[in-house]
């Protein structure tokens, strides 16, 4: 009788920490790291990344496909090379673009992919030659204000 | 005493950090008798107990139980050498948590796998032999001391153990329950066959069932023989032992610094709080 | 006087403290290998895992509830300011799954379950229980301690998990009908900076760690008590306080190499 209702607790417990860790993956985290696992990279250099970040998303009208995996600089070129991961579902053509935006003001950073119209597609391992940095907030401002003040002259 | 031997110590010496617990014991008992070996509270008696289930380890000497050296086996040799002894706690030592029956039949369940049956017939069998059958369903806290100290006495045996070593089985009870006690060891030892070890140091009941008793004072045997014998023993401090005398070898007076006049015109003592 | 006596008296105690580690270390190792004994019970365990985990349970809700309601408020009157309340839901879930949930859960069961594991071992041990099974051949290691280390493995990254729902649930109860935080935006901004391997699997690997701590220092002090009543309560709060301060301190040792 005790013994029953022992074992029946312990049951319950134990199923509601898994009940619980699922409701955790699937509403609270996104499971995005799994989803991607078996993607082909794909890499980019850009002038400046800005606050981009390793597991940072990158998007395709506004829509995840993918995440950012390694971020380092080109000794060659010093040019920052960023490396990402895609979805293996999605086939870009070669002349697709890669823009770092941000989301809203202080929102963080991604990557934005506009897809070009060549026939032919980047293969796994390809490198993305059309490419917009970040914008740099302080230099914008600083344009502005410069801009504003001659302007008033 | 030309009985083989079940227990046997040699030369035991065992040391507590630097106190000298036991300074060369020799013990030997044999199959089939009750021994009691009695002393003043704090002379090793329990310790002496331990040595002999192999809990502990003597700084030097050996002992001997039927023809192993406890402290020399490995873990599985000193269970399987243990599952042959049975052990009455000072305490008693039920598992609080765990009913009369489910007490006794500890020992069944952890080593065998018996069926149902079987396994409630040899409890209440051991219960019954104890004379609290009836109590089967209780828990610990409802027993009284008496009580209590027949179920660890039941526990004890339950394994049909060779020898049984007692801690104290008359301490802190009311002289029907020693009565009873008593008997029960008497009883239980004659009809198992088996060997017990009474550490003691209640005289009067002790010896009324006791074959051959030992005297430990001061780390070592000072007298041993019959009940009989050491009565008469030539030992002053046997004597003022078993008759309880307040003064004799064993001095009435803790040592002191100086007298007590002295010590009454003294600022301080030594563990006055000021 | 007192002041020059200090520092060697601190050595000392430290250099003691070596041979007592050592000790409580191969307890740790050994009874945690008991789980392959033959007295080692399958039943025990279940019976450990209720006393600790279950009966933890009602606790760690009403805590995780409040916890979670907490940082809804504070959270929002930090980020408000920057006119950042859509963070509300990242923050309110990344400061539980990685930091309050395993913290808390650790602490809670330290003063709740680890305490009571203390007190029972202890008193085990001052009434003779201990060395009565080791006399009926019964190893005290895998009886008793076993099914008590393993249960606290297994319980505390489950109420560590019902610990970081209900104070995400929380938190957002006063984020978004109370303080009128869009409930989209809300889920949306946690889903997309809460990763499953970064920030839940880590919390709970903390949270795995700190149940084997936990009872580890909680079984230890009640084997290692004077066996008489004073002793078992002083080895009862030596237990939680040990325990709680561990915690925090492997919590630092943890977030150091996990979360970079």
């Amino acid at each position: 009788m005790e013994r029953r209702a022992v074992d029946w607790w312990v049951g319950l417990f134990v199923l509601l920490g898994i009940g619980a860790l699922v409701v955790l993956a699937t509403r609270v985290g996104n499971l995005s790291g799994f989803a991607f696992s078996n993607g082909y990279t794909l890499s980019a250099d850009f002038n400046n990344v800005g606050g981009l970040k390793v597991r940072s998303p990158v998007k395709l009208g506004g829509v995840t496909v993918g995440e950012v995996t390694r971020i380092r600089v080109d000794p060659k070129t010093f040019m920052a090379l960023v490396t990402m991961r895609i979805d293996p579902q999605l086939r870009l053509p070669v002349d697709t673009g890669a823009s770092i935006y941000t989301e809203g003001l202080l929102g963080e950073q991604f990557i934005a992919l506009q897809p070009g119209g060549m026939p032919q597609d980047l293969k796994p391992g390809g490198t993305i030659t059309m490419t917009q940095s970040a914008v740099n907030l302080d230099q914008l401002i600083g344009q502005m204000i410069f801009s504003k003040a001659s302007g008033g002259k | 005493m030309a009985a083989e031997a079940l227990v046997e110590t040699q030369d035991l010496y065992f040391s507590r950090g630097r106190r000298a617990v036991l300074t060369g014991v020799d013990l030997r008992i044999p199959r089939g008798a009750i021994v009691s070996v009695m002393g003043a509270s704090g002379g090793g008696k329990t310790t002496l107990l331990n040595l002999i289930a192999g809990s502990l380890t003597p700084s030097r000497g050996r002992v001997m139980v039927a023809g192993q050296e406890p402290t020399r086996l490995n873990k599985n040799a000193l269970y399987q050498l243990r599952s042959r002894m049975g052990m009455l706690f000072q305490h008693s030592a039920l598992f609080t948590d765990l009913s009369v029956f489910e007490n006794v039949a500890f020992p069944l369940r952890r080593h065998f796998s018996l069926p149902d049956g079987i396994l409630r017939k040899l409890v209440l069998m051991k219960l019954e032999a104890v004379g609290l059958r009836g109590a089967a369903g209780f828990l610990p806290a409802e027993l009284s001391g008496g009580m209590a100290r027949r179920v660890a006495l039941a526990r004890a045996v339950v394994m049909d153990p060779m020898l049984i070593l007692y801690d104290e089985p008359f301490t802190g009870l009311d002289p029907i329950s020693i009565g009873i006690i008593a008997t029960l060891i008497k009883r239980l030892n004659d009809a198992l066959g088996a060997t017990s070890v009474i550490v003691s140091h209640d005289v009067h009941e002790t010896f009324s069932i006791a074959d051959y008793g030992y005297i430990l004072a001061g780390g070592r045997i000072i007298a041993e023989g019959t009940p009989q014998a050491l009565h008469d023993s030539p030992s002053e401090l046997a004597r003022q032992f078993l008759s309880g005398n307040p003064d004799g070898p064993v001095p009435f007076h803790y040592p002191a610094p100086c007298a007590y006049d002295r010590a009454l015109e003294m600022d301080t003592v030594a563990g006055e709080e000021r | 006087m007192a002041a020059f006596d200090f520092i060697p008296n601190l050595g000392n105690r430290i250099l003691a403290m070596v041979p007592r580690l050592g000790t409580a270390s191969r307890f740790l190792v050994l009874g945690l290998a008991a789980i392959f004994s033959r007295h080692f019970s399958f039943r025990q365990l279940l019976r450990q895992v209720y006393g600790l985990g279950v009966l933890s349970l009602a606790l760690m809700i009403v805590a995780a509830f409040f916890t979670g309601m907490v940082l809804g408020f504070q959270g929002y009157y930090a980020l408000v300011r920057f006119g950042a309340t859509s963070a509300l839901g990242t923050l309110v879930a990344l400061s539980l799954l990685r930091e309050l949930g395993p913290v808390l859960t650790a602490l809670l069961f330290a003063g709740r379950a680890g305490s009571a594991l203390t007190a029972e071992i202890g008193s085990m041990k001052a009434t003779e229980q201990l060395s009565a099974m080791d006399m009926m051949a019964v190893n005290p290691l895998a009886w008793v301690v076993a099914p008590r280390l393993w249960a606290g493995i297994i319980a505390v990254p489950i109420l560590c998990v019902i610990f970081d729902l209900v104070g995400v649930w929380g938190g957002y109860l006063i984020a978004v009908p109370v303080l009128g935080v869009d409930g989209g935006t809300f889920w949306a901004q946690m889903q997309s900076n809460v990763t499953f391997t970064g920030d839940i699997m880590n919390g709970l690997f903390k949270a795995l760690c700190f149940g084997l701590l936990v009872t580890w220092i909680a079984a230890w002090q009640g084997y290692a008590a004077q066996p008489t009543a004073e002793g078992v309560g002083s080895a009862t709060t030596r237990s939680v306080v040990t325990a709680s301060l561990a915690v925090l301190g492997l919590d630092f040792i943890l977030t150091a190499l996990l979360f970079k």
